[in-house]
């Protein structure tokens, strides 16, 4: 019988591998990304399971509005992404600190 | 019952080991593709869960527009990838000891949760899904219903998103670079100058 904690120890390993993943990859801001879109999948995979086994919906609105976040910020973060290869041609994170924002 | 399990430990091995090949792959392009992977099982977790509605939202949301996003951006963007991994055997021992604290202190918190440590509280059951209705339909009533206003702010983060990725993107046009349309130019433009009528000799042509 699955239980919630199976979905919960899931959620954990995706949690974790996606922080590894900024760990892993500290120079490749891509990755980076990709990591933090696992750690949201691993945040929505949690509001679903607890909506699931409490029986109560609001989680998974909940979850729909970390997708909307997620999509948000992938579309911001690639479109910083672009214009700082466009200017600098690289897009190593050592020196993002050049963007003084 | 035994198939959900099957079906459970089917997805949750392939989510789990594509989210590993996403962290090492040596191609961001092999990434993305193992991203989408990833983000399919999870669907398919959900599926399991009984909401259908986010799982499909996951798959068109994900796979359908930001995995595609990265995609082009990985792709359009030309990147000495190999360049970009050194450093890679440095940080792994700092990360894989943080990771294994992260991981060993979310499972006592999930063993904390199922010995009845924790108590979340209780649902008051307004937000129950009725057993004669859909997810979807459950999940519109409640969405259009109890929490408009959360949908309407979603909306706007999504428009503000859209249109800072347009100015941030956005390259004026140099001037002299390319003509320019000129719309009171083209509305001034009158047939009597701008056509002739002429009937030439036969076998000769005509000078413009």
């Amino acid at each position: 019988m699955i239980g919630i904690e199976h979905y919960l120890v899931v959620g954990a390993i995706l949690f974790v591998l996606g922080v590894l993943g900024i760990f892993l990859n500290r120079k490749n801001v891509i990755v980076i990304l990709m990591a933090v879109e696992l750690i949201l999948l691993a945040v929505n995979l949690n509001l679903v399971a607890f909506s699931a086994f409490l029986h109560d919906l609001t989680g998974q609105i909940f979850a729909m509005l970390v997708l909307t976040v997620a999509a948000a910020e992938a579309a911001i973060g690639l479109a910083i992404l672009v214009i700082y290869f466009r200017t600098r041609g690289s897009i190593a994170v050592d020196d993002i600190n050049r963007m003084k924002g | 019952m035994l198939i959900q399990a099957i079906a459970f430990y089917f997805f949750a091995t392939i989510v789990v080991a594509s989210a590993v090949m996403v962290v090492m792959a040596r191609n961001p392009v092999h990434s993305v593709l193992w991203l989408i992977l990833a983000f399919f099982n999870a669907a398919g977790l959900m599926v399991l869960l009984g909401a259908e509605f986010i799982a499909m939202l996951l798959v068109i949301v994900y796979v359908g527009a930001v995995a595609v996003l990265f995609l082009f951006v990985v792709m359009m963007l030309d990147i000495d990838f190999a360049a970009m991994r050194a450093g890679f055997s440095r940080n792994a021992p700092l990360g894989l000891l943080i990771a294994a604290i992260l991981l060993a202190e979310l499972l006592l918190g999930v063993g904390a949760y199922n010995a009845g440590g924790l108590t979340l509280g209780t649902p008051d059951g307004t937000a129950m899904q009725a057993a004669d209705t859909s997810n979807i339909e459950a999940l519109g009533a409640l969405l259009y219903g109890r929490y408009i206003i959360l949908f309407e702010i979603a909306g706007i983060i999504l428009l503000v998103a859209m249109i800072g990725a347009i100015v941030l993107t956005f390259q004026p046009p140099k001037p002299g670079a390319r003509a320019r349309q000129d719309v009171g130019k083209q509305i001034r433009r009158r047939p009597e100058e701008a056509t002739v009528m002429k009937s030439p000799e036969v076998g000769q042509g005509i000078e413009l």
